[in-house]
């Protein structure tokens, strides 16, 4: 798989335009989206995504007064079988990302390709069908299962919702397999959410993401709402079930250690953008982005002595607000590279002019005018 | 940096409950459950449950449900049929024995007219079990509609809902019943019903509106969206059940309310019309007399608290069988 991640990913990719909704074009959806995709192709392509959620001023006639950018123009390719995981502080627009691929929230501008079906276009049959093949883990597993109803009925809720699925006399046993399949006692379908534990509940929402047979699991920090040693458990768990069913992974979290361990490609984000993105080699031994740099170096060492010998990257100042990002570069207040040209000229996502065509892995998309390798987990 | 963590290590005491160690699992995570034995709890083989049929499980059992089952049926039969209980005329009355207390035949006393406490205070419960009741069921069936709706869709149809709201709260209730009520010919109790679910919905719109977005907001409602599922399904699956409670308690406490409401328009001489029979009015007549015949007031009152008890502890029974966490 490594060889292809290599590729650019501005490339528009060759797609089926789906513009209107009548009949035929609906079927020829359902059925591209059915199709399978082998083993490393990309599944799903991110083109220049924009999430702008307005700012409006007065009761009865509300005027728009600006907008916070939570996700301004990001793209980035998702290989099938493999793990993306995405990075990045609070704020940064990594939940939007996520639900703008589930279509919980319809994008501003830009397009997600799902085997070639712009997915922010669908609706109906269609997006049914992609929900089919999309499926989600929340992050909070208190608030992601209804409190009010068994683990039965939550998870044989998506055999009501897409009855094609599972026979109706054969349900209660697919849900059975599910529970067991997770790690779970098949004996709890009859118990309510609240009988288990935080690791527990989020293996029922684990279920039932997996209870569709998706391609795509888009995991929104599936484990910081846990116990460190509940977290590894749900995490090898979720590295189980990826080899067992051939998902595709969208890790999204802000735990670094947690994002290596599980991720084939890691991205990281910034105030709306991508910052930088590449293999977990590339990223964690090779950044080339200063922000990735003082994010890594901010990493903790359990070492005593490997932490007196690293060097710490201390950013001064806040994030900006997204409802008004700097000009040029997002990074360039905090970045203590930032030249003039920082703030006339948005560096775009590629791959440095100076380690192109190297054979170096620090020759990976990083969106920065000034790149340079720097090693900081590593450093001595 | 990663083969530091603690977890890396496939071989580690931590980890090793992770993968392959799934049946380990539930004794270590699975501390908190309590196992029931037995087949209450069900066992693979046992029957598909769900909230609705466990709640009816658990109200079958509740003492507190049954009592005021039983005595909220009572008043429906002697409102179906008051002759059952008591064999006289509620009308006819004799004067010579106003205000009279307690006398063979006549347990309850005479009122202020000469009529038959007794008599009067069962016959009196269609009308004030008609009006509480009906009231009730209209006020939450409009409110909770209206202001579910608006409280799920938001929007411009939530702002022009919660204007209305606004209007009708701003009219005072006898005023209101004033004016509406002596343009209505009619002696039924309809008009009284139809007075109060109009001024009465709007509190329990606004409830249903601020629980709804409360439940709404919650990740399972999001994940149910992300399955497909559709906005009735969303409605009547996962945000009723979750934002029923506050509205099944305000409504039977306002049951009350309904039923001593009617009694105050009929005081004012804009409810019901004399020869009708109602607790409302005997207890507004029998007020007067409280000091010298205090029977006269004690009888009606007791059954409109006995009554309006009866529906707030099936209110509160029905709310506790419907949350699962309190069983």
């Amino acid at each position: 798989m490594a060889d292809i991640r290599k590729e650019p990913a501005d490339a528009t990719p060759n797609v089926t335009e789906v513009a209107t909704v009548d009949a035929a074009t609906e079927e020829a959806a359902v059925a591209a989206i059915d199709a399978p995709v082998s083993q490393g192709e990309p599944i799903l392509q991110v083109r220049n995504l924009v999430k702008h959620f307005p700012l409006t001023q007065g009761i009865l006639f509300k005027k728009q007064v600006g907008a916070v950018k939570a996700v301004d123009g990001i793209s980035f390719d998702l290989y099938a079988g493999e793990t993306l995981g995405i990075v990045g502080e609070s704020g940064c627009g990594k939940s939007t990302v996520a639900k703008l691929l589930m279509t919980l929230e319809r994008a501003t501008a830009g397009e997600v390709f799902y085997k070639g079906q712009d997915i922010t276009k669908l609706s109906g049959r269609a997006l049914k069908a992609v929900r089919r093949n999309i499926q989600m883990v929340f992050q909070d597993p208190y608030t992601s299962l209804n409190p009010r109803m068994t683990v039965g009925d939550i998870i044989g809720e998506t055999f009501e919702i897409h009855p094609e699925v599972a026979p109706k006399g054969d349900r209660r046993r697919k849900v059975q397999d599910l529970l067991d399949v997770v790690g779970l006692n098949p004996e709890y379908i009859n118990r309510y959410p609240h009988q288990f534990s935080g690791g527990q509940r989020q293996r029922i929402g684990i279920a039932r993401g997996l209870a569709l047979n998706p391609e795509i699991i888009i995991c929104d920090e599936p484990v910081s709402a846990l116990d460190v040693s509940v977290q590894a458990q749900v995490i090898n768990l979720m590295a189980k079930l990826q080899d067992e069913f051939n998902l595709s992974y969208l890790f999204i979290a802000h735990d670094l250690s947690i994002v290596r361990h599980i991720s084939d490609r890691v991205g990281v984000m910034y105030l709306g953008k991508m910052a930088e993105i590449g293999t977990d080699v590339q990223i964690y031994d090779h950044p080339t982005h200063p922000y990735t740099q003082a994010l890594l170096s901010a990493v903790p060492v359990p070492d005593p002595s490997a932490r007196d010998n690293r060097e710490r990257i201390i950013l001064s100042g806040d994030v900006p607000s997204p409802a008004n990002p700097p000009s040029g570069c997002r990074f360039r207040t905090r970045c203590w590279k930032a030249q003039d040209k920082c703030s006339t000229e948005m560096p775009l996502l590629a791959i440095p002019e100076r380690f192109k065509g190297g054979e170096t892995p620090a020759s990976h998309e990083s969106a920065c005018h000034f790149a340079e390798e720097k090693d900081v987990v590593h450093a001595a | 940096m990663p083969e530091q963590q603690p977890w890396e290590d496939p071989s580690g005491a931590v980890a090793g409950t992770g993968a392959g160690g799934a049946t380990d699992l539930a004794m270590e995570e699975g501390g908190s459950l309590e196992k029931t034995p037995g087949g209450e709890d069900g066992g693979p083989a046992g029957k598909p449950r769900s909230l609705w049929s466990d709640a009816w499980r658990d109200l079958r059992r509740n003492p507190v449900f049954i009592i005021s089952g039983l005595i909220i049926l009572f008043l429906v039969v002697i409102s179906v049929w008051p002759s059952l209980i008591a064999s006289q005329d509620p009308l006819s009355c004799d004067l010579g024995k106003a205000q009279e207390g307690s006398q063979p035949g006549h347990p309850f006393g005479f009122d202020g007219q000469g009529c038959d406490v007794y008599t009067r205070t069962v016959y009196g419960a269609r009308t004030s079990v008609t009006v509480g009741v009906c009231a009730t069921l209209g006020v939450s069936l409009l409110g909770s509609v209206l202001g579910g709706l608006a409280g799920f869709f938001g929007g411009a149809w939530d702002a022009v809902l919660s204007r209305i709201t606004d209007v009708f709260f701003g009219i005072p209730v006898v005023l209101g019943g004033l004016v509406f009520l002596s343009v209505v010919t009619s002696s039924t109790v309809w008009p009284v019903i139809g007075f109060i679910v109009l001024l009465g919905w709007p509190q329990i719109a606004r409830i249903a509106r601020g629980s709804v977005i409360t439940a709404k907001q919650n990740d399972y409602v999001q994940a149910a969206r992300a399955l497909g599922a559709s906005n009735t399904r969303m409605l009547l699956r996962h945000i009723t059940p979750n934002a029923i409670a506050p509205v099944i308690v305000v409504a039977t406490i306002a049951l009350g309310t309904y039923i001593s409401l009617e009694a105050t328009l009929s005081f004012l001489g804009v409810g019901l019309k004399p020869p009708a029979v109602s607790w409302g009015i005997d207890i507004s007549a029998a007020s007067q007399y409280i000091r010298n015949a205090p029977h006269m007031l004690l009888w009606p009152a007791g059954a409109l608290a006995i009554t309006v008890l009866a529906f707030i502890m099936l209110g509160d029974a029905v709310r506790d069988a419907l949350d699962p966490k309190l069983r």
